[in-house]
């Protein structure tokens, strides 16, 4: 039986974790009834202080995830987490394994952990981990921890949907090539070195620091010029010092001063006028995005019967080009239903 | 795109340490299109109820090679009742010695997949009971 969005939604707010359970699964599905959900969410939004957690696979974003909501538990705040893996785009099927790391968060009532399959979505999030996130948002967790599939070099989508980005760099995955290139590392609002007890560690996070340097200052510094705390500011973006810091998040080693990181950076996009402009920036991409979705359905809905197929045997007889074509089909649909509505008026 | 997915969940209650086949059996319900959350060995029937929930999945798999199934199946069917979801449908595999199969199966469980059982009549046969519950009001 299809729940009622507006029951589901109800319940949800009061605390009713099974009801907040099928609300993200109704918001997954893309439905009418999801997009009614997500509206009556909507006011109660705007309270949480959302985290990106991203980096390549195995780095440990699952198990700094886990012990970044343990820690957030400890200040007496709650934590929703959301841990996106990847779909297959042959089966659509998918294994979500990120719990494993988390069952430290088992049975307390003030974390809430959710997984979702990317579903042929290729930024390192699934198409609904912002309407999964305003949700979440919408109940009253205060933090919500979104980690990514594991990323490649340009799964930058998790910047849209965070106020905090983090990327989880561990040993051994590349020299200072890798950290100058453009793409996640240009999204790091912290960066981490994790797995800092292994060999390289050391390695890794000077090559970062001496990439994020390079533009400023000479890559070879006497090591009296590091900073007795270990914490070197590297590079700012928009005024904020990216701090590139050292955890082993699987003992929970350097994650207190990871969240006093995030705290900080937290109190600069406040002070700063950063963080109502990132709601914004959040609210107009979700918005456009379904915006899209939104016309495209129309068009395609509004097609008659085989039309679709037509202007497909148009591009197999290598008549006109997919180009030529998505611009005459959108300016004769536009003529179309501007004479229809002008029919109406008359 | 508003095709519901299946998401089943696959867990190892109780202590035996034995996972090989709770990870085939994920694999083969993936490479059947569904989305399944795999949570590890060593989970409490506690822990397999709350992901469940979280989850809200449309089945839960058990996998039990200690022999511990009578007590550990019970327990697991028993939380899902005060989560309010006793209709999600549970399936057992491992080590289940044929005479206690109907026993589990008049506790609630679905179906038991002993060893030798084809992968692919696992994942049928959670389709079809996954697929049965939601047409039914």
């Amino acid at each position: 039986m299809p729940p009622n969005p507006a029951d589901l939604v109800a319940q949800a707010l009061t605390g009713n974790r099974l009801a907040l359970a099928r609300l993200l699964t109704l918001v997954e599905s893309q439905t009418d009834s999801a997009i009614e959900a997500l509206n009556l969410i909507f006011p109660a939004t705007g309270n949480a202080h959302r985290v990106g957690i991203t980096g390549a696979p195995g780095t440990g974003k699952s198990s700094l995830t886990n012990k970044l909501a343990q820690t957030v538990r400890r200040r007496g705040e709650t934590a929703a987490i959301l841990a996106v893996d990847p779909s297959s785009p042959f089966t659509g099927g998918a294994i979500l394994g990120d719990r494993i790391r988390m069952r430290e968060c088992a049975g307390d009532p003030g974390v809430f952990i959710r997984s979702m399959a990317s579903r042929g979505a290729l930024g390192g999030l699934s198409l609904t981990t912002n309407a999964a996130a305003e949700v979440l948002d919408g109940v009253g967790f205060d933090w919500i921890l979104v980690e990514t599939v594991g990323t490649g070099q340009a799964e930058v989508e998790i910047a849209s949907l965070a106020h905090t980005v983090i990327v989880v760099e561990a040993p051994g995955l590349g020299d200072e090539i890798q950290a100058i290139k453009a793409g996640i590392l240009e999204i790091a609002d912290l960066i981490l070195v994790n797995k800092a007890d292994q060999p390289g560690a050391l390695r890794t996070e000077s090559a970062l620091m001496a990439a994020f340097h390079a533009a400023e200052r000479p890559a070879y510094r006497h090591h009296s010029d590091i900073d007795q705390s270990g914490i070197i500011p590297p590079t700012s973006k928009d005024g904020w010092s990216i701090p590139i810091l050292r955890t082993n998040a699987i003992d929970g080693e350097g994650v207190d001063a990871v969240l006093a990181r995030v705290l900080e950076h937290r109190t600069f996009l406040q002070e700063s006028g950063q963080w109502q402009a990132k709601e914004t920036q959040r609210m107009q991409h979700a918005f456009e995005q379904s915006l899209r979705h939104a016309l495209y359905t129309a068009w395609h809905d509004a097609l008659p019967g085989d039309a679709y197929d037509d202007l497909l045997r148009q591009l197999n007889n290598r008549a006109i080009s997919p180009q030529q074509l998505a611009r005459q089909t959108v300016q004769a649909w536009l003529t179309g239903s501007k004479s229809e509505s002008n029919r109406h008026i008359s | 795109m508003t095709e519901r997915k299946i998401r089943v969940l696959i867990a190892k209650p109780g202590l035996d340490g034995h996972d090989r086949g709770a990870k085939v059996i994920a694999r083969a319900l993936r490479d059947a299109g569904m989305e399944v959350i795999y949570t590890g060995l060593r989970q409490s029937p506690e822990m397999i109820a709350e992901a469940a929930l979280q989850e809200d999945v449309d089945a839960v798999g058990l996998s039990i090679l200690s022999g511990a199934h009578m007590t550990l199946v019970p327990r697991v069917l028993e939380l899902l009742r005060a989560n309010q979801q006793g209709d999600v449908p549970v399936f057992v595999g491992g080590i289940i010695p044929e005479a206690d199969i109907p026993a589990l199966q008049t506790m609630g469980v679905a179906e038991v997949f002993g060893p030798g059982s084809f992968t692919s009549t696992v994942a049928e046969a959670v389709r079809r009971v996954v697929e049965a519950r939601s047409t039914t009001p």
